[in-house]
């Protein structure tokens, strides 16, 4: 069997059941949700606040049980020794022994994978090196700020030189600086054929890092795929034209192709239904006189599809309640 | 190997904590507070060092095994650092018996830093040493192991506060249990079948205490000791078998 293709993560009709309160009132916090992760690429998982993301990858490393369903990391059933030691996890806003030094909390979890001696301090060497710790490999984790925390959270993912590395919410709470960094620090572990499986609700995130990502809303899957097809399959573009010396008469000829005009100043804003009507637009400015300033066209993001994808969702679910 | 490791790393724990270091010095000081105690009594100066020495010993290596027991994996649970161990190739179970052992190792130094300080003392004050006190110093570290075993149980399915009420309530009881069958014999009926069942169930920590043997200077049989450290070892394995298997079917939410 070919195993490229064979998925690294299998998830089938998996569904968890909590009971919570007093009474045990029944949440279905993931319902019946079905996924593949490929190897070597890199897939987002998303969703707001409360979808069931964590629950998910909670449910892959064994720190939940399903209440039915199966889920399976490299065709072992999840939850298994042996595929536990393929597998990197950062879990969301990690807490970690704050009595550890970096070095003395990754040398722990070496040992928690059996590594031990020489080979395990060179690893750990590199990899305070990779996340840019190495100044801070004696402090105490407890004076760390929550960047630091992450990197090295993300070292310890690492430790085991995984082959899947599972983030749950890995840019959440971070800078700028810090996101760009992680975002950076999967694109590499990309490079290296390493699959990752991240979840997040920041969407230009997985927009800029993705090869496929999968969308749960209330612990549904409501969209999976290539980012390219989820976008581009509802993709209504719309062009932003700025336009100056632009005479009032000439705006009004303009009107019929545009939504919406705005005049700030001697600039004029224009944005345009379509990008068909764009040729047609351009060939009225010249003919007034007007000066281009700039065209951007505005592709329909996952942050589109998520928000539609939420409306769709909330009425059939008022419905049904 | 993994134990082990999990095992060192809650000694480690342990040994940056606080706590720890201030149960330790009150400890010491009861101890010390032999000597003044002394003065403000009539003759049997050594059964008072002795009495006040082992108490003290027994007592604060309690409230450790207690207050830093029921810590050891409810704290791990709550500061969620629980994700990061069970998502490694690591069994629950190991998990477990490594953070009682780790706890086990540090009152074992414990206790022995407090018997320094207790010898110490009796040292200071020309008292004999007969080799029953160490006797029955093993036996106090027994009945840690079966205390601490307690707390770990209740600290895998309750949180720590009432894990820290659970296991004082064993503590008592478990110091009472023949007056429980004593008292039970007196009822009738339910209330009978009850109070012979806790007597059953719950383990009989005054077995472990031969503090009168010491201040008397009563040999105990090495064949008595045997037995009763068999009691503890027996009863510790069973409530942490029962403690991995309620632990085993948790959640992690």
């Amino acid at each position: 069997m070919d195993t490229a293709a064979q998925p690294v993560v299998e998830i089938q009709s998996l569904k968890k059941v909590f009971h919570v309160g007093f009474w045990g009132r029944r949440v279905t916090a993931v319902d019946g949700l079905s996924l593949e992760v490929l190897r070597g690429e890199v897939f987002g998982f998303l969703g707001p606040n409360g979808a069931g993301k964590t629950t998910t990858i909670k449910m892959l490393m064994g720190l939940i049980y399903p209440s039915s369903g199966t889920a399976t990391l490299f065709g072992q059933s999840i939850g298994d020794p042996a595929a536990k030691a393929k597998v990197g996890f950062l879990p969301e806003s990690p807490y970690f022994y704050d009595y550890l030094s970096s070095r003395e909390f990754l040398r722990f979890y070496g040992h928690l994978f059996g590594l031990w001696g020489t080979a395990l301090e060179r690893r750990i060497e590199e990899l305070l090196e990779l996340v840019g710790m190495t100044h801070a490999r004696d402090l105490q984790l407890r004076k760390f700020s929550k960047g630091m925390l992450q990197r090295v959270g993300i070292a310890q993912a690492l430790i085991n030189d995984p082959e899947l590395i599972i983030l749950d919410e890995p840019m959440s709470g971070l800078d700028p600086i810090g996101r760009k960094e992680v975002r950076d620090l999967i694109l590499r572990l990309k490079e290296s054929e390493k699959t990752v499986m991240f979840s997040s609700h920041i969407l230009h995130d997985a927009e800029l890092l993705c090869d496929r990502v999968a969308m749960i809303m209330k612990g549904k899957l409501v969209a999976c795929g290539l980012v390219s097809d989820l976008v581009g399959q509802n993709a209504t573009q719309s062009v932003e034209m700025v336009v100056e010396k632009l005479g009032p008469e000439s705006l009004e000829h303009l009107r019929p192709f545009t939504e919406k005009i705005l005049l700030q100043g001697n600039q004029t804003l224009l944005v345009l239904k379509d990008q068909h009507h764009v040729r047609q637009a351009l060939d009225l400015v010249r003919v007034a006189k007007g000066d281009l300033v700039s065209l951007t066209p505005h592709r329909s993001s996952l942050e589109d599809l998520f928000i539609r994808k939420a409306a769709g969702l909330e009425p059939r679910l008022q419905e049904a309640a | 190997m993994k134990v082990w490791s999990i095992a060192f790393n809650t000694f480690r724990e342990n040994l940056r904590d606080k706590l720890l270091y201030n149960l330790l010095i009150f400890a010491l000081l009861m101890i010390g507070s032999s000597l003044i105690l002394m003065r403000l009594t009539l003759g049997e100066f050594h059964r008072l060092i002795l009495d006040i020495g082992l108490g003290s010993i027994n007592f604060f290596g309690v409230l450790i095994a207690i207050f830093i027991g029921i810590g050891l994996v409810s704290k791990e649970i709550e500061k969620k650092t629980i994700y990061t161990i069970i998502s490694k190739p690591v069994a629950r179970f190991q998990f477990l018996l490594g953070k009682y052992l780790g706890l086990s190792v540090t009152l074992l130094i414990n206790t022995a830093i407090m018997t320094a300080g207790l010898l110490a003392v009796l040292y200071l004050q020309e008292v004999p040493v007969h080799g029953v006190l160490f006797k029955a110093l093993g036996m106090i570290m027994v009945e840690f192991m079966v205390i601490t075993a307690v707390a770990l149980l209740f600290s895998t399915f309750s949180s720590a506060t009432l894990s820290a009420i659970f296991t004082l309530a064993v503590y008592v009881i478990g110091h009472l249990t023949p007056d429980l069958k004593a008292f039970g014999q007196k009822m009738d009926g339910l209330s009978q079948t009850v109070l012979e069942g806790m007597y059953y169930v719950l383990p009989n920590l005054e077995r472990f205490n031969l503090k009168g043997h010491v201040t008397h200077q009563l040999d105990v049989p090495v064949s008595d000791l045997l037995i009763i450290t068999a009691y503890g070892i027996t009863y510790t394995a069973f409530l942490l078998l029962l403690a991995s298997v309620i632990f085993q079917r948790r959640d992690f939410r």
